[in-house]
């Protein structure tokens, strides 16, 4: 399996790598920083996979995908399998006064991860095969006052994908929705933790399982699913009352 | 979250003001206030307080878990400081390749088991883990990196082996693996009747075993003291099953701490007499996975829970060659006669092999292993009296499962304290360590306020438990 995984350095990435890493995979790695890429390259090699390769990108800057993509796909030979895990989690108290810190989360967020789907929609459509899984989440189901920034972006993406699939479903390409719940990473290190965070290690081995048996849409851990129909369920008029 | 960074006996608590994680290798280490010190935080099995810094800051490793390059050769593993052995046992038993040295848990993590000198029921053939550590990256306070080895900067490496996470954070290591040819252990039981039997047992065995212990029934009536079960085994020669074909095994979870009174002195008495009465009076053997012969309590997570919320207290000693005997069957009568016993009582005969660690706490000998519900007042005079009477034997007790013993003991154990105390990173400390030499060892410029009294740091984590504990969960 040759795989491209870009935002490789995020906790739920390292972890879905080291599952490929095992059964031997080919790997491309994409992310910001050298150090720590070189870091997992060390880790996933010794892990047992055949090959693999790293580039240090801003993936803000849109205008590089193009140049990522054909790399690792002349890197690798072809591509089996692609995850996009990169983002932030916005300060929405922050962008709500900002506009510039709004564009830029949803830049990071979001237009980026279109621009990427563009280009490897292309490509795996051209290719007939493969599967394209994105980490969006829970927050994307529905726009709450805490975090609707970060939401507006994951929504979008996930709406980006539904069409994505619709398209690419008849040329046998799986599109994979992750939708993870709270999960236990450096991102959100300075939230307090429940009994509803999961661990980075059980959503990166979901994630891998996800891609190896594809599905659509996939909550994780599976709890969300019930949880989110149940918000999606409540009225507007209701749900615009409620502080959370 | 991890009970709130405790140690495994939940005893005693202690209250880290700061948790910083350290994600990467080339990472530098926070700059914290001048007056509060650091300490590295692995997996969290030490029993006692050697993993707690209470007060100040804690330097988690859990995310500093990467291998970093393996020599399919020479068997060389360099890794992060905050992979699990259980990590090393995943990835390479089934490439023909396991830990020199393992002691009875596979989840903790390489830089507690460098800084505890570890060492596993091979001991008397392959010494402690710190004799298998080829190299270590040591990062001080200072922002130095400083790469360790027998031959270069040898005494901070000695310092290190068995340091208590003092000399600085370990951010890689080079560990020597070695090379096995199956997953299995071949196993024998043999059930003895006394001391002198398990001697005998022991002396036997430890040329053509790799691996032995025993497992002593601590509560035996006087006629029966000393009676147990010895466990023997090497590893498979035959490869007729494949490494790569290792049992999955099931795991028990304990959800929450069971009430104290659960493990009465009188369960347990039952539980060890009945245990002993269940072994066949033949030798058995079986062929059995290595994670059933190593790491049998593995298999219940958080068993530590069964000792409710009041914790339990390990107590581990050796009692040197010379003494032995006699030594051992003292600490049993004394135990005895407590009527405080143990659900695992171990002992083992250290071999000869010496550790490079400066504090290692194996030395040749026997070693007693047992875990105390804790009971108050009479648990901590119990221990009192065993801790006298292994230091007149001339033999020591291990740190890494210490919450008790008295500064002057700790003292007469280990004279090569002061050493390790040359060699401390002024920025690094630990409740044990504080307690044990009874230094104020926050960094230099600490305003009185700060300065609190060490001997009662202990007491006060006791009384400001609950205040603490809400405060802490914020």
């Amino acid at each position: 399996m040759n795989i491209l995984i870009i935002g490789a350095t995020s906790s739920i990435a390292q972890e879905t790598a080291k599952c490929f890493a095992l059964e031997g995979a080919r790997l491309y790695l994409a992310g910001r920083n050298l150090e720590k890429l070189q870091a997992i390259q060390g880790d996933v090699f010794v892990r047992g996979a055949k090959q693999v390769e790293a580039m240090a990108l801003d993936l803000c800057l849109l205008d590089q995908h193009e140049h990522l993509i054909t790399t690792a796909i002349h890197t690798l030979g072809r591509l089996d399998a692609v995850l996009i895990a990169h983002g932030t989690l916005s300060d929405q108290q922050i962008c709500e006064q900002s506009v510039s810190t709004t564009m830029q989360e949803l830049t990071t967020n979001c237009l980026s991860t279109i621009s990427l789907l563009t280009i490897l929609g292309n490509y795996f459509e051209e290719q007939g095969k493969g599967t394209i899984a994105v980490i969006s989440s829970v927050a994307g189901d529905r726009g709450r006052q805490s975090n609707y920034v970060y939401g507006t972006a994951k929504g979008a993406v996930t709406i980006f994908l539904q069409g994505l699939r619709n398209r690419l479903t008849q040329s046998g390409v799986s599109v994979l929705t992750v939708k993870p719940g709270f999960v236990d990473t450096p991102m959100t290190a300075y939230i307090r933790k429940n009994l509803l965070f999961a661990k980075s290690e059980t959503i990166g081995k979901h994630i891998h399982q996800a891609i190896k048996n594809p599905r659509d849409e996939v909550y994780m851990p599976w709890f969300w699913q019930p949880i989110m129909m149940l918000l999606r369920s409540i009225p507007e008029c209701m749900f615009k009352q409620l502080k959370f | 979250m991890r009970d709130n960074h405790q140690s495994w006996g939940s005893y005693p608590k202690a209250y880290p003001q700061h948790v910083h994680p350290i994600r990467w290798r080339h990472e530098a280490l926070p700059q914290t206030e001048r007056t509060t010190s650091v300490l590295p935080y692995g997996n969290g099995r030490s029993y006692g307080d050697s993993c707690q810094n209470n007060g100040a800051t804690l330097l988690t490793t859990h995310s500093l878990r990467r291998f970093i390059s393996f020599d399919h050769d020479t068997g060389v593993l360099r890794c992060e400081g905050g992979v699990l052995l259980a990590d090393i046992l995943d990835n390479f038993v089934p490439q023909g390749w396991f830990l020199p040295v393992t002691p009875g848990t596979k989840h903790v993590s390489i830089g507690g088991a460098i800084a505890n000198d570890v060492h596993g029921k091979n001991h008397h053939k392959a010494g402690t883990f710190g004799c298998h550590v080829r190299t270590v990256e040591l990062l001080r306070s200072t922002g130095e990196r400083i790469t360790c080895s027998p031959h270069h900067h040898s005494e901070l490496f000695r310092a290190t082996i068995g340091g208590l996470g003092l000399t600085g954070l370990i951010v890689w290591a080079d560990i020597q693996l070695k090379p096995i040819t199956s997953p299995l252990i071949d196993k024998e039981r043999i059930r003895f009747s006394g001391l002198d039997e398990f001697f005998d047992l022991s002396n036997q065995s430890n040329t053509s075993f790799e691996y032995t212990v025993g497992w002593i029934d601590c509560l035996a009536n006087q006629q029966h003291t000393g009676r147990g079960v010895f466990i023997r085994g090497n590893h498979c020669a035959d490869n007729a099953q494949s490494l790569t074909h290792i049992p999955r095994r099931t795991t028990l979870t304990v959800p929450f701490h069971l009430p104290s009174a659960v493990l009465h002195s009188g369960v347990i008495k039952i539980f060890n007499r009945v245990y002993y009465h269940l072994q066949p009076r033949q030798l058995t053997q079986a062929r059995i996975p290595y994670e059933k012969f190593f790491y049998p309590l593995d298999t219940i997570l958080h068993w530590n829970r069964l000792y409710g919320t009041r914790g339990f207290l390990q107590y581990q000693c050796v009692i040197p060659s010379r003494y032995e005997r006699e030594g051992i069957r003292d600490l049993l009568s004394v135990i005895q006669q407590s009527q405080q016993g143990s659900f695992l009582a171990v002992i083992k005969t250290f071999g000869a092999i010496q550790s490079p660690g400066l504090l290692s706490f194996p030395k040749p000998g026997t070693t007693l292993a047992l875990d105390f519900p804790f009971f108050g007042e009479q648990t901590l005079t119990l221990l009192t009296k065993l801790d006298s009477l292994v230091r007149e034997t001339g033999g020591a007790v291990y740190p890494a499962k210490d919450a008790h013993m008295s500064s002057e003991d700790f003292q007469a154990y280990f004279p090569a304290w002061h050493k390790i105390e040359q060699l401390r990173d002024p920025k690094f400390s630990s409740s044990f360590w504080r307690r044990v030499t009874r230094l104020n060892t926050t960094p230099q410029h600490s305003t009185k306020s700060e300065s609190y009294s060490l001997a009662t740091e202990k007491e006060q984590a006791f009384a400001h438990h609950s205040l603490f504990n809400n405060m802490n969960q914020a």
